[in-house]
């Protein structure tokens, strides 16, 4: 191949002091794709951001970007990744404009090189009329598209983002999933960012899903859910145990129990709705049919629900870092 | 490989980046008048209250305390810029700022350099619009000990800034700074003889006088003080015959002594500010 990976990642380990953040984990990312790392909080993908971004070196394994390794040719690697932090890294002090010209500063560009390049970002992010204007006064949304312009001022090979859709509306976030496209497509880009998101992870080329520092499962959005095959049952019940023990005698199904619900992962999911509800009718508060979800390839490949913390978590997911509930199940 | 990565032109320039920086901390001081305020005002008011307050109780070799008390208000206001530097790499790591800087590809030198040559500026101004509100005291210097007092407020802008950097560099809050400043930038700026006068060590002397002495001549900031002192043409020498209210001779470095001590506390100040700030801290990683 004459074209390295983007990212290339094998037997990355990393600790903070006991906790064990990054447990052996290899990764490969290809140039021009939108890669997504999906995992809960406290999974291990911040730590790999950091790693990524050159922000901490890593501790064992072997990283590299473009086949420049880390941490040896960091200085090659900063030069050529943009990064887009999850906290905001503006100065409130300074203008859209003075912003930009500040990061073009600190990476050797001069104004005659950055000063189109910038027109046109701001042109691009619909931040023309706001050159002007502090960033403190900005709206979150404007101010993340400034985030991303001034990521992108260098024109960088491989844009680097954590969490991008933190604080964005749906429509903020569309127009930023627009953009990624159009930069992937239009400039050859790489692009990987990490998302707690479910839905934003289903628009990545190719997602990785990480849990407790490993690598759970890498392919195409699709490619995962299509692995599941037919569809889920979410069954929400009293007595979860005792209704999947009755299902499973009378029609030799194996349910499972997670989280409180009763799941099944069966080939026809519409005809046993029907017989499901005829049998438990009175048991069954509610009952759900779903084609299969990022979340129920997260639930087959590790067992336990991606979002956890209710009070009534069966034992799966006890013990775990607690993270907010943010969707509903599916 | 090595041509692709030149396509998008960046190349590291690090002292382009480190006067980015120096830009941005003007603009910024600027922008924040509570500071201009503070840094200026603060010491102005102190000087002018003390100066009145203890015009009586206080003669130093001849010199009325207005006077006596000129080098050690520069000092205080170079402290003062300290602390702003201190307080701003808090709030740059705070405010985020600082993440994009560390992930830029420049060496950590240009960060520091960038830093401190900004609060040094901002310093070195404040402090010699000070000197020039001296002149109204009498006190009169030739254009070129003028430079060399420019000079002078400049290199000792840079190791106080320096010191505020290295200070602060592991700091997550501000109130953890608060500690450092009440326990060793304010008691720094009271031991530098420019609020009262190192008593000269002799054999008459008590064991408290030694300490007090050893104290404030192991203070880098007494150096500072005294030179600027000379510079003023307000040596307080043993050979001029000064003596405290008490009538004991005082002690004071040459300015030979003084320049190198200045110069080298600032350069060993870049020196360990550069190399701190390798290091990553629990801030960073927000």
């Amino acid at each position: 191949m004459n074209v390295p990976a983007a990212i290339r990642v094998s037997d990355l380990r990393h600790q903070y002091g006991d906790r064990l953040a990054l447990a052996g984990l290899s990764l490969t990312v290809d140039t021009g794709e939108i890669f997504g790392v999906l995992g809960p909080n406290g999974g291990g993908k911040t730590t790999l951001f950091r790693v990524l971004s050159t922000l901490i070196a890593p501790q064992q394994g072997e990283v590299s970007l473009f086949d420049l390794s880390l941490p040896a040719e960091t200085a090659a690697v900063r030069a050529a990744i943009g990064v887009v932090f999850q906290s905001p890294s503006l100065d409130p002090q300074l203008t859209v404009m003075e912003n930009l010209s500040f990061q073009a500063a600190l990476y050797g560009l001069p104004r005659s090189v950055y000063q189109p390049r910038a027109d046109l970002l701001l042109a691009t992010l619909g931040l023309s009329d706001r050159r002007g204007e502090f960033t403190r006064t900005l709206s979150g949304g404007l101010r993340r598209r400034v985030e991303l312009a001034k990521g992108m001022i260098h024109q960088p090979r491989l844009l680097l983002m954590d969490e991008p859709s933190t604080g964005l509306d749906p429509g903020a976030r569309n127009d930023l999933w627009q953009y990624l496209g159009q930069l992937r497509d239009e400039m050859g880009v790489t692009i990987f960012l990490t998302t707690h998101l479910l839905e934003e992870a289903e628009k990545a080329d190719r997602i990785a899903i990480i849990n407790e520092g490993v690598l759970v499962a890498l392919d195409r959005p699709e490619t995962l859910r299509a692995e599941l095959g037919g569809d889920s049952i979410t069954l929400e019940t009293k007595n979860p145990e005792d209704l999947a023990a009755r299902i499973h005698s009378q029609f030799d199904v194996a349910p499972s129990v997670l989280d409180g619900l009763v799941r099944l992962e069966l080939a026809d999911g519409h005809s046993w709705v029907p017989r499901l509800m005829e049998s438990f009718a009175a048991d069954v508060t509610s009952i759900r049919l779903g084609r299969p979800t990022l979340e129920d390839v997260f639930i087959a490949r590790t067992g336990h629900c991606f979002w956890n913390g209710d009070g009534n978590d069966s034992d799966v997911s006890a013990g775990k870092t607690k993270s907010k509930r943010r969707g509903s199940h599916g | 490989m090595a041509e692709a990565i030149t396509v998008n032109q960046v190349n590291s320039r690090p002292l382009a980046a480190a006067g980015a920086l120096t830009w941005r901390e003007i603009i910024r001081f600027f922008r924040q008048r509570n500071r201009v305020i503070a840094a200026l005002g603060t010491p102005l008011l102190l000087w002018g209250l003390f100066g009145t307050g203890l015009h009586r109780a206080f003669s130093v070799g001849g010199q009325r305390f207005m006077e006596y008390y000129v080098p050690g208000t520069v000092q205080l206001i170079l402290l003062f810029t300290a602390i702003f530097t201190t307080i701003s790499i808090i709030e740059d790591r705070r405010e985020g700022f600082l993440q994009s800087v560390l992930v830029a590809p420049i060496p950590r030198w240009s960060m520091v350099l960038g830093k401190l040559m900004g609060g040094s500026l901002i310093a070195t101004v404040q402090a010699l619009i000070f000197v020039v509100l001296a002149l109204t005291l009498g006190i009169r210097f030739s254009p070129l000990i003028g430079l060399a007092i420019v000079g002078w407020l400049f290199v000792s802008a840079l190791g106080m800034t320096g010191l505020g950097f290295f200070l602060a560099w592991r700091m997550n809050s501000v109130q953890g700074f608060h500690a450092i400043m009440n326990l060793l930038l304010l008691p720094m700026w009271l031991l530098s003889g420019g609020f009262f006068p190192i008593p000269a060590f002799d054999a008459q002397s008590g064991f408290g006088e030694l300490i007090m002495h050893w104290l404030m001549r192991l203070n880098p900031t007494t150096y500072m003080v005294a030179g600027l002192r000379r510079l003023l043409g307000g040596s307080l020498d043993a050979s001029t015959g000064a003596m405290d209210s008490a009538g004991s001779p005082i002690w004071e470095p040459s300015l030979a002594v003084c320049t190198v001590v200045v110069v080298v506390f600032a350069a060993v100040m870049f020196v360990v500010s550069c190399r701190i700030s390798r290091r990553t801290t629990a801030g960073d990683l927000l």
